[in-house]
């Protein structure tokens, strides 16, 4: 196997709670205490991406995957563990160090009404990438290269000059898109792009970053909570609950046998047209709080294979016959 | 079991909003009844009118908006007709409506028990404890664990999902004939999706509720409903029986609109989709409003909005499918 284009290592994120140092003192049964407490929104995250594939990592609210890809993007920095783009650590580089790898590096954000400046013009809004990573190119070398990513998103050219508010959302996050290819990156991270938009324009939304991944050669990390989408889209698929992934393969495997009591649960849950009623898997309970997080498995209290190694032991990812890694001890002991 | 006179009967419903310029208009002969114990899907893209003609049933249409025309029969009487004295014996009392996001529509400032109580108070002449006992039940019914500890709760303190299960108990109070749900699963995530359809589904059966529900989701649609109804543009432009529009949907809109869904693609394959986007309220297309879109458009499609004409048990507003019905007529004519 190649080196990863993208190695996650170890990652964890905690936000902290509790404030500055005086908001954390109490006075309590006469004596001061200090007390923090943080989200814990990733706790440990081993995920490689390999050079031209769609991994698509999906979970509920609160699972940390947008978090990963903040931490990935380098908007947010990582409490402990690394990210490694090429074979070179980044998420430790600083100033200029990062700018090389900001233009490899591109994200699209879930809500093309807010991702968008409202007081810039569309042509404002793309040559700004391209100007400030690509000081060099003349103006008209500029201006066609816009011209050259609105024509592949489908915007015409000659709608320029108008500003973000005067698109529809489907146009919107086609901006977006072309914002984020007008520096010819080679890796996008997604973060629930279609989410926000109708279903006959999640259509050539999703078509579109298709069309871009084939004709631009792109590598993408996909965000999303939309199965569908996912059995759509992705070569690989990881699912996370809770900070954790606790299911890791490719797709046809993940969505013909899944492993995971979670994303056996997850995956009976997304509503068939072929359905005549709603027909899943119960799950006891609702997801943990962050903040405290269960010892153990994190999925355990709600799972119904769960053991007493499953309350204290924190599974790792092993291979399945079947190829698809899951963090469960019930699948390797053969419980299920 | 068809009974002679439905519970609900909408006619040729037109509602407007009278804004500077002059009026737009967001329904446009809206036509559909709802029988006891019936459950009714409502889909549609953003902008569809799917939202006002939930709204518009139980007279909740605020200015600038108006009822232009049409009426809204329920159990023989007309609501559009009716005063705000009349009307208000009926809201909440005979037809409940649940909402999209439970955080809205729960009081942030009054806890569970004193919101559900002030409730039945309103329409019924009874104890505060007798109402507290009617809201334990409901709790109950509802499945929400320890309801007694939830009336003392407030809604902050209670997760999305179990927001919804008090929304759905609340709307449950006084053993409505129709719950009114307006995309009540929009903002949870899948699993608890699932349960809150399958619940509310159970509840609408035991109870013998009819249950009108708008969503964009046509998984969630054929799971829980009987017959459908697909709007676009301020019309309906398709409604009949729920497995067979989905199963061979008729008008090019709807068929559109489920090819678009990544579960009816080739994983990897590009999806289908309708090309642009719904018109907005300021400038329909003339004729058949959704014409620009649609593959089939012809001059009469330009010019005229066609009317409905029956194909099986569907009725569709589509010229290209009343032409088709009208070949196989003749054909069948010069057969025999």
């Amino acid at each position: 196997m190649t080196s990863p284009l993208v190695d996650i290592r170890g990652l964890e994120k905690r936000f902290d709670l509790s404030g500055s140092f005086l908001e954390q003192i109490t006075f309590k049964g006469g004596r001061f205490q200090r007390k923090q407490e943080a989200v814990h929104a990733i706790n440990g995250v081993d995920l490689q991406v390999q050079k031209g594939e769609a991994l698509c990592v999906v979970g509920e609210s609160g699972c940390g995957k947008s978090t990963v890809a903040r931490t990935v993007m380098g908007l947010l920095s990582p409490s402990a563990g690394e990210v490694h783009y090429g074979g070179q650590r980044i998420d430790n580089l600083k100033g200029g160090d990062v700018l090389p790898y900001r233009r490899k590096m591109q994200m699209i954000f879930q809500n093309p009404y807010a991702s968008l400046n409202p007081r810039m013009t569309i042509q404002q809004t793309l040559e700004e990438p391209i100007h400030f990573h690509r000081p060099e190119l003349a103006r008209s070398e500029v201006r066609e290269k816009v011209q050259e990513v609105m024509q592949s998103v489908g915007i015409d050219p000659d709608w320029g000059s108008r500003f973000g508010h005067e698109f529809s959302g489907g146009q919107r996050q086609r901006i977006a898109i072309a914002r984020a290819l007008a520096v010819d990156p080679e890796f996008i991270v997604a973060d629930e792009p279609i989410s926000a938009l109708d279903v006959s324009i999640q259509a050539q939304v999703l078509n579109l970053l298709m069309e871009a991944q084939e004709t631009r050669n792109l590598t993408y990390l996909f965000i999303t909570h939309d199965l569908a989408v996912v059995e759509h889209f992705g070569t690989r698929v990881a699912v996370m609950y809770l900070g954790r992934v606790c299911e890791l393969a490719e797709t046809k495997t993940l969505f013909a046998e899944p492993r995971h009591p979670y994303t056996q649960a997850l995956l009976s849950a997304i509503p068939r047209l072929e359905d005549d009623r709603p027909n899943y898997i119960r799950l006891q309970g609702e997801v943990p709080t962050p903040v405290n997080l269960p010892s153990g498995c994190v999925f355990h209290g709600r799972c119904p294979y769960a053991n007493e190694r499953c309350r204290q032991e924190i599974p790792r990812l092993i291979v399945t016959d079947g190829g698809s890694q899951v963090a469960c001890h019930a699948v390797e002991e053969g419980r299920l | 079991m068809k009974s002679d006179t439905p519970l609900l009967e909408v006619k040729n419903l037109d509602v407007r909003f009278a804004v500077r310029g002059g009026d737009l208009t967001a329904l446009r002969g809206i036509s559909f009844s709802l029988d006891k114990g019936e459950r009714l899907g409502l889909v549609g893209e953003s902008g569809a009118g799917k939202s006002v003609a939930a709204f518009s049933i139980l007279n909740l249409i605020a200015r600038p908006g108006y009822i232009a025309g049409g009426q809204i029969l329920f159990e023989g009487k007309d609501l559009a007709a009716m005063s705000e004295r009349e009307l208000r014996k009926i809201r909440g009392n005979r037809i409940a409506m649940i909402f999209q996001d439970p955080m809205m529509t729960l009081n942030p400032v009054l806890s569970i028990g004193t919101q559900m109580v002030e409730a039945i108070k309103a329409h019924r002449r009874v104890s505060t404890k007798a109402a507290r006992e009617i809201a334990l039940s409901k709790l109950r019914k509802v499945q929400i664990p320890s309801p007694e500890k939830r009336l003392e709760q407030y809604p902050h303190e209670l997760s999305g999902g179990m927001r919804q299960r008090v929304i759905i108990a609340i709307a449950l109070l006084l053993d409505p004939e129709i719950i009114v749900a307006d995309e009540p699963t929009t903002a949870l995530d899948v699993t608890i999706q699932a349960e809150i359809m399958a619940l509310l589904l159970d509840l609408c059966e035991q109870e013998n509720v009819a249950l009108m529900l708008i969503t964009h989701d046509l998984g969630v649609v054929s799971q829980v409903t009987q017959r459908m109804l697909v709007m676009y543009s301020g019309r309906i432009i398709e409604q009949g029986p729920t497995r067979e529009i989905i199963n061979d949907a008729q008008h090019p809109y709807t068929q559109g609109l489920i090819n678009a869904l990544p579960q009816m693609g080739e994983p990897g394959a590009r999806l289908f989709q309708i090309p642009g986007s719904m018109p907005s309220l300021k400038n329909v297309p003339s004729g058949c409003p959704f014409h620009p879109r649609c593959d089939f458009a012809t001059d009469q499609c330009r010019q005229t909005m066609p009317e409905y004409v029956r194909s099986g048990n569907v009725d569709v507003a589509c010229y290209e499918v009343s032409n088709l019905i009208e070949q196989e007529k003749r054909m069948q004519e010069a057969g025999s």
